[in-house]
């Protein structure tokens, strides 16, 4: 980029790229940048080591359009966030957090703001450098060792040769005129381009050595393969433990699952009795409790109802949305809910308590087992309570002791 | 190397206000200042000094990532985090090194925006430290994931699983408002530091020096038209860097309050985040800057009247943090709810009174010594009380994050936090990673924004005032 580049090895001679003036003031460079710019020059500019106050207006510079760049990117942020935001939380996948509102526009301001910081940023520093060109590593100044010595310090105008009035013979002198306290011509090899030799292989090299791992990657991933793919990240995918019926070297009989240790008795293996912890008789359904009932178990059978049962059938057990957990997934409206059954329905009124106890205990289509929560006795007393709610919807007059009779007419 | 004698330092402290106080030591000319900040870049060969301090930080740095490498391949249980404290020095580390950085971009931008000449000394610096600040911060929420490789589902893209990030989560705003921190404080940091790559370009000697600086210089040449366009975008950057450093905290804030738990849930944490983070990050430039002036010569440039403004900062931000603890403690008695009084009283005078006192003693007691002026304007007094905010700022963060989960609603899960040794290890090493990256800055980068500096040189701009 110095003198000695533009001596020529292939014999090609050096042509004027530019003139360039040095001043020693300020003020001088000021007054003379006003000069040329009433002179009409076009390709030329002011170099300083920092902004100098009062130049561009001596310049004529008109003012530029980074802050409109700037303000569109900073919408643009605005505008992409709001959609992002709204789109992906309110419409696309909506998520109900207890009932607030989808288009919770203040939950959105915080990202809505930081990327109109974000974009705008890009956009200004974008900005700077497309608006100035850059990167430009070659420019008719480097060719002037003086420039390049105390560019730092020095104050300089430089006019290109691609100007419309440069003139190599007549500029000098007339950068002198204006206060020049040197002057000189530029020389370079026509031709040569500003992106050096070194950085243009330098960042090829870079790029294709990058593309080789995606690439190797991609045409593993497209071949077919017989075995399974190699699986980088396992998680918990692969557990060194033993599954149910598989082989293990660790006992003499060779398999995982073991027998149970003699002499054991494991949980609810005790519960022989069919009927009280079945609700069988026979192999069908027990018409009868297996135990006398009270008016203490009555109680206990009421509480648990409330407690267990009623969330979903209600109080009365009438079921629908009279449980408070169907009335809310109905009010959400989800999907997938089946309505908790009437326990007055004839179906259910006319079951033997047996079946009510197997109800309970194992479940009945959608609705779940509640062994693991209520004992078997504490099981037996819901069921008693639930035939008192169910004969307290179709009582007859008959159920009412004779002496009071006479107060209902 | 002070160019002018230190007989001048009465004068950049003097208060008369027919005159404005010199910004550097007076009489320095715009090539003293190149010579001066180019002066360390172009050392042929480090001082030994340099080479101690940074092997000792560099095998730090590497205990650090080896650290993660453990915590990666064996998951978060090396941590000592458990029920109930699932957040311990993970989220205590990042808060206080995300702090740090904020007087980085307070120095560089809202000083720049109030037109306070005296940052153009310590900017450069200060931004540095910022993004290595950053940097620190952000592994730490980055590991804490437990699944890293996963880190990738922060991101909104479509997908399989048919899902999207939850945006009115504090977590996820925290998500984009500390990468774009980072960003914006890189781009900014980048934008100052090209047209002195420039002279640092013309400057070498050396082939390689001569390429790279010339590369990241991209090509600078001082040409007014130029200028031009950049001080437009750096006061853009400016304008955006500066409300962008107030939301920084302000998010990170709302990841406590806008959890129930008493201790965090209450609404001045916004606030009292942003003048803690300033007062930390103010108190590791102070730090920094002592030794470094006086090892890299750069007395000069950086005047005991730089250190004095910066001593005044953190007594200013000392007293709102100790108002705001002050505050937290009245908000709590007169909320009248038995869960928010019992953590502040728990917080004095239960198991970790000792994190909190410390906390007290070193941000609201020890900067009150900065009234007076011989403190402010004494090195090795300044750079103790210094490490003390550094110290008392981290243990604030320690005190709100643990000492509120420990003791949460029901006593049944009360449990106290203990930290392992990879906790501790991993603490230290954040330190020499950031002192790694901040030894390299200082010895191949100008230390000092030589073009800023000589635009307040008197006389810069002719008779024209500046
Ligand atoms: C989670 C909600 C829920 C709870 C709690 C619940 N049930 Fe149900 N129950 C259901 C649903 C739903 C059905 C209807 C199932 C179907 O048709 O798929 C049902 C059906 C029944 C039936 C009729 C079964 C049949 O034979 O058709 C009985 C009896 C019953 N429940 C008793 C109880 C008792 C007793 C309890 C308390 C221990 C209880 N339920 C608790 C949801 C619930």
């Amino acid at each position: 980029m110095v003198e000695s580049n533009a001596k020529s090895e292939t014999g090609r001679q050096p042509v004027p790229v530019g003139v360039l003036g040095q001043f020693d003031h300020p003020d001088a460079l000021k007054r003379a940048a006003a000069a040329l710019r009433d002179a009409g020059f076009r390709n030329w500019d002011v170099h300083s080591p920092y902004p100098i106050h009062g130049v561009e207006r001596a310049m004529g510079m008109r003012p530029s359009r980074l802050p409109w760049l700037v303000l569109l990117a900073g919408l643009t942020g605005i505008g992409l966030a709001l959609a992002l935001q709204i789109w992906t939380n309110a419409i696309d996948y909506p998520i109900n957090i207890s009932g607030k509102p989808l288009f919770s526009i203040p939950a959105f301001v915080p990202i809505t703001f930081e990327l109109m910081v974000l974009l705008a940023a890009f956009a200004a520093f974008g900005g700077a450098l497309v608006l100035n060109l850059l990167p430009q590593f070659g420019h008719p100044v480097f060719c002037s060792r003086r420039f390049v010595d105390s560019g730092r310090t020095g104050f300089f105008i430089s006019i290109e040769a691609v100007d419309p009035k440069f003139d190599a013979d007549q500029l000098p002198a007339l950068l002198s005129s204006l206060g020049a306290t040197h002057t000189e011509v530029l020389f370079d090899l026509p031709g040569r381009e500003s992106y050096p030799g070194w950085l243009k292989i330098g960042l090829l090299s870079v790029c294709i050595v990058a593309a080789v791992p995606p690439l190797l990657v991609a045409a593993y991933r497209a071949a077919p393969k017989s075995e399974p793919r190699i699986h980088i990240i396992q998680d918990m995918d692969f557990q060194e433990k033993y599954k149910a019926q598989t082989v293990s070297p660790l006992f003499a009989d060779g398999r995982s699952a073991r027998p149970d240790v003699e002499g054991v008795v494991a949980l609810g293996m005790a519960e022989e009795d069919e009927h009280l912890y079945r609700g069988f008789l026979d192999g069908k359904p027990a018409e009868a409790f297996p135990m006398p009932v009270t008016m203490p178990m009555m109680q206990t059978g009421r509480e648990l109802f409330n407690v267990y049962c009623s969330p979903c059938h209600g109080r009365v057990g009438e079921g629908g949305v009279t449980g408070i957990i169907s009335a809310r997934a109905v009010k959400r409206q989800e999907g997938t809910w089946t309505m908790p059954l009437s326990l007055h329905a004839d179906s259910v009124v006319d079951q033997p308590v047996g079946q009510l106890f197997e109800t309970i205990t194992a479940g009945r289509r959608t609705m779940p087992s509640y062994s693991a929560q209520i004992s078997a006795a504490d099981r037996w007393a819901i069921v008693a309570y639930i035939r008192a709610l169910q004969r307290s919807r179709h009582a007859t007059i008959d159920d009412v002791p004779e002496e009071i009779r006479s107060n209902l007419k | 190397m002070s160019v002018v004698s230190a007989a001048y330092e009465h004068e950049h402290l003097s208060d008369d206000p027919r005159h404005r106080a010199p910004l550097t030591t007076p009489g320095l000319t715009a090539s003293q200042v190149d010579d001066i900040v180019a002066r360390t870049p172009e050392l042929p060969r480090a001082p030994a000094a340099w080479y101690a301090a940074f092997t000792v930080s560099a095998a730090v740095a590497a205990m650090f990532f080896a650290l993660i490498g453990y915590l990666i391949v064996t998951g978060i249980g090396v941590w000592g985090n458990n029920h109930p404290v699932y957040w311990a020095f993970d989220i205590t580390n990042f808060v206080f090194w995300i702090g740090i950085g904020h007087a980085g971009t307070l120095i560089s931008a809202i000083l720049f925006l109030f037109r306070q000449k005296w940052r153009t000394s310590i900017n450069r610096f200060a931004e540095a430290m910022t993004i290595f600040a950053v940097i620190c911060a952000l592994i730490f929420p980055g590991i804490h994931m437990g699944r890293i490789w996963l880190a990738y589902w922060m991101a909104p893209y479509p997908n399989q699983m048919a899902m999207w990030p939850q945006f009115r989560s504090p977590l996820m705003w925290d998500v984009f408002a500390v990468s774009t921190y980072f960003t914006v404080s890189l781009l900014f940091w980048y934008l100052g530091l090209i047209p002195d790559l420039a002279v640092l370009r013309d400057r070498a000697t050396g082939w390689w020096r001569k390429r790279l600086y010339g590369l990241f210089a991209l090509g600078w040449r001082g040409s007014a038209r130029q200028w031009h366009v950049y001080e437009r975008a750096y006061l853009f950057l400016a304008a955006l860097g500066t409300p962008l450093v107030l939301s920084v905290h302000s998010v990170v804030s709302t990841d406590f309050s806008v959890a129930q738990l008493p201790g965090w849930h209450t609404t001045i944490f916004p606030p009292y985040f942003v003048a803690g983070a300033i007062f930390s990050g103010f108190g590791m430039v102070v730090t920094l800057m002592v030794p470094a002036r006086q090892f890299f010569g750069l007395k000069d440039l950086i005047t005991v009247r730089h250190l004095d403004n910066m001593n005044k900062v953190i007594l200013g931000t000392s007293c709102m943090v100790g108002y705001a603890y002050g505050l937290e403690f009245f908000t709590a008695w007169y909320s009248g709810n038995a869960y928010e009084q019992f953590v502040f009283i728990n917080r004095a005078t239960g198991p970790y009174a000792w994190a909190y006192w410390t906390m007290v003693l070193c941000n609201v007691v020890l900067p009150q010594l900065f009234w007076f002026r011989w403190a402010r304007t004494t090195p090795w007094l300044m750079w103790l009380v210094a490490i003390g905010v550094n110290i008392g700022m981290w243990f604030e963060r320690f005190v709100i994050i643990v000492t509120s989960l420990s003791r949460d609603y029901l006593p049944s899960s009360w449990q106290m936090f203990v930290p392992t040794w990879v906790d501790l290890g991993m603490l230290v090493g954040s330190f020499g990673l950031f002192f790694t990256c901040f030894l390299l800055f200082c010895r191949y980068l100008p230390m000092v924004a030589m073009a800023e500096v000589k635009q307040i040189l008197p006389g810069a701009h002719g008779s024209e005032k500046h």
